[in-house]
């Protein structure tokens, strides 16, 4: 039976973490993050864990903490923000290189500069690249779930790779909600132990971790990593199954709201989707067919399914929370977009910058953007493909 | 009661707004709504102006944007009045509610012609009275709730007794204090 509750995303995360109670915990506090480790380093000096918690005295240590420990065989997780993730840089490719399951809440801010403690996704989207399975979390629940998930995905044979689950700081991470908890040991049942086959501590199979790696076979590994970067794909939507059947939350690669027989769609992740959901609710007792596209995995990109989700569409907005400054668009924006191509679907897509710095995105915001796309049906063009939504008048 | 109901709370920092408006979703959610409860972070600091919020409804909340056209708005301290615009979107079906013993007449000038109801309370007499010390953030969450119908006083003092027994387990002694403190509230409230 779940448990009713109310939780910030924060206290959600905690939870959870106190739920797994993972081998060791590594991690230095950052605004908007900085509740998660606070709170269970709470439940480790009382007790009900028995995790090694590591204060460490920056996020590069707190990332070289986790890579130490996943390394010798234990379950590591940290949590950080904005310029902590920066900070961890280094150690965060080299955790996805090592093939490291590790477990990352990033609580999303904007990367300074200048200093900006409020929410955006510029932290999230410099990691893109780095080879790790990224989770966008609507709101404390969803958060809460993905981190139930996360080690099964993560430490599955054929993905092997670490995870990282994003919410949108103070928005999601500081609101109190309601939410749905699970039993301590239903979850510890779900999740399971963690055996690695090869590990440091291991006296009877001694071993290297990240030697030296040259022209000879660093491509291989490379390759390898892409290619449980694809598989992981599969074991997501399987681990979801059983969650579902386990909690009766339905999760999958993205979430489609009223998207089979609508002709105008917004695409997005993390909190603004809620958002989104009530504008789609009021434009469809007005009449206009509006939907929603939440991507809920970001890494590995979903790219044909979106794409065949998105086709039938008459105009696409896509919504980026942080600006890639490339002159062309956003992250996401970039992944919809070549998806779409490379997959044949000719359907005209706008994209909006927003929420920059934690700037508030309104029901007002997102439905002049619906407003938009309907007129770009009727005009059938699209003038100016890359946008800002919510920016302050005669700014540019 | 509307499906939804938005509030939106006007304080200093220090002064608990941001605790009142999680005490109330707490109240809120323990009568089996959907909540939501979240302040305005900006350079939080001890007199600052700052903002909090709450949904409350019987359907789930996705929504998550700051509240721009309230039912209701709380003023923790009037010296707000006269520098934050605190009507501002307000419903005119809606009330505000302050915590002031300024006349009925400078509220009026102040609240821009506000034409919904306006609410005062005496949150600083009631909490010197009741605990000793300054705390107005338990009067204010005892009148919004009388002034929104979100629950009956009943259902306030009632879980009020248990939150307070939790949040207070270190220091029982302001356990009766704050629940005086609620009742003078829900008696003392009154329209202008």
């Amino acid at each position: 039976m779940s448990i009713r509750e109310r939780l910030s995303g924060n206290e959600a995360v905690a939870t959870a973490m106190k739920q797994i109670n993972p081998d060791v915990v590594a991690a230095f506090p950052i605004t908007p993050s900085t509740e998660i480790p606070q709170y269970f380093s709470t439940f480790v000096a009382n007790g009900s864990v028995d995790t090694e918690f590591v204060a460490v005295e920056s996020e590069h240590s707190a990332m070289s903490a986790c890579i130490g420990a996943q390394s010798a065989g234990s379950r590591a997780m940290t949590a950080t923000s904005a310029n902590g993730l920066s900070l961890m840089w280094e150690m965060i490719y080299i955790a996805s290189s090592l093939r490291l399951p590790i477990v990352l809440n990033l609580v999303n801010r904007a990367v300074s500069g200048p200093l900006n403690i409020h929410c955006d996704h510029s932290d999230a989207m410099g990691v893109r690249d780095a080879g790790w399975i990224m989770l966008f979390s609507e709101n404390n629940q969803e958060a809460y779930d993905n981190n139930l998930m996360a080690h099964k995905i993560a430490e599955n044979e054929n993905v092997q790779l670490p995870v990282m689950i994003c919410q949108d700081g103070f928005i999601t991470s500081h609101s109190i909600e309601n939410i749905e908890l699970e039993e301590d040991s239903e979850v510890k049942k779900f999740v399971g132990e963690y055996h690695p086959e090869h590990y440091l501590l291991n006296k009877k199979e001694p071993l290297a971790v990240g030697p030296l790696d040259l022209q000879s076979y660093l491509f291989e590994h490379k390759a390898q990593q892409g290619e449980a970067m694809k598989a992981a794909k599969q074991v997501i939507l399987d681990v979801s199954k059983d969650f579902e059947k386990w909690t009766g939350r339905h999760y999958s690669l993205f979430e489609e709201y009223k998207l089979d027989d609508a002709e105008v769609a917004i695409v997005c992740m993390n909190s603004t989707a809620g958002t989104t959901k009530s504008v789609v609710d009021s434009l469809r007792e007005n009449g206009v067919k509006a939907g929603l596209l939440k991507i809920r995995v970001y890494r590995p990109f979903p790219g044909e399914e979106v794409a065949n989700a998105l086709q039938h569409l008459k105009a696409i907005a896509v919504l980026d929370r942080a600006d890639s400054l490339n002159a062309v668009g956003g992250a996401l924006f970039e992944d919809v977009t070549s998806s779409m191509y490379v997959y044949k679907k000719n359907v005209p897509v706008v994209n909006y910058v927003y929420g920059i710095g934690g700037r508030d995105t309104t029901e007002k915001d997102i439905e002049s953007v619906y407003a938009d796309l309907s007129e770009i049906v009727s005009n059938g063009k699209v003038e100016n493909p890359y946008r800002y939504l919510g920016l302050r008048k005669g700014a540019k | 009661m509307n499906d939804l109901i938005e509030i939106r709370w006007h304080g200093r920092g220090g002064q608990g707004a941001k605790t009142a408006s999680l005490l109330l979703a707490d109240a809120a959610f323990n009568t089996g709504k959907y909540i939501q409860g979240f302040p305005e972070y900006g350079p939080e600091r001890m007199g600052a102006p700052i903002t909090a919020y709450n949904r409350i409804s019987d359907k789930p909340i996705t929504v998550h944007s700051n509240i721009y056209e309230p039912d209701y708005v709380v003023v923790v301290d009037d010296t707000l009045l006269e520098t934050v615009p605190v009507t501002e979107g307000l419903k005119e079906t809606g009330a505000i509610v302050i915590n002031t013993t300024k006349s009925p007449e400078y509220l009026k000038k102040v609240l821009n012609g506000y034409n919904g109801s306006i609410y005062t309370i005496d949150a600083r007499k009631i909490s010197t009275e009741a605990l000793g010390k300054y705390f107005p953030n338990t009067p204010m969450l005892a009148s919004i709730v009388k002034v929104s119908g979100i629950m009956t006083d009943e259902a306030l003092l009632e879980d009020m007794k248990t939150s307070f027994k939790h949040k207070f387990a270190k220091k029982p002694e302001v356990i009766e204090g704050n629940m005086k403190a609620l009742e003078m509230a829900l008696n003392e409230i009154k329209k202008i």
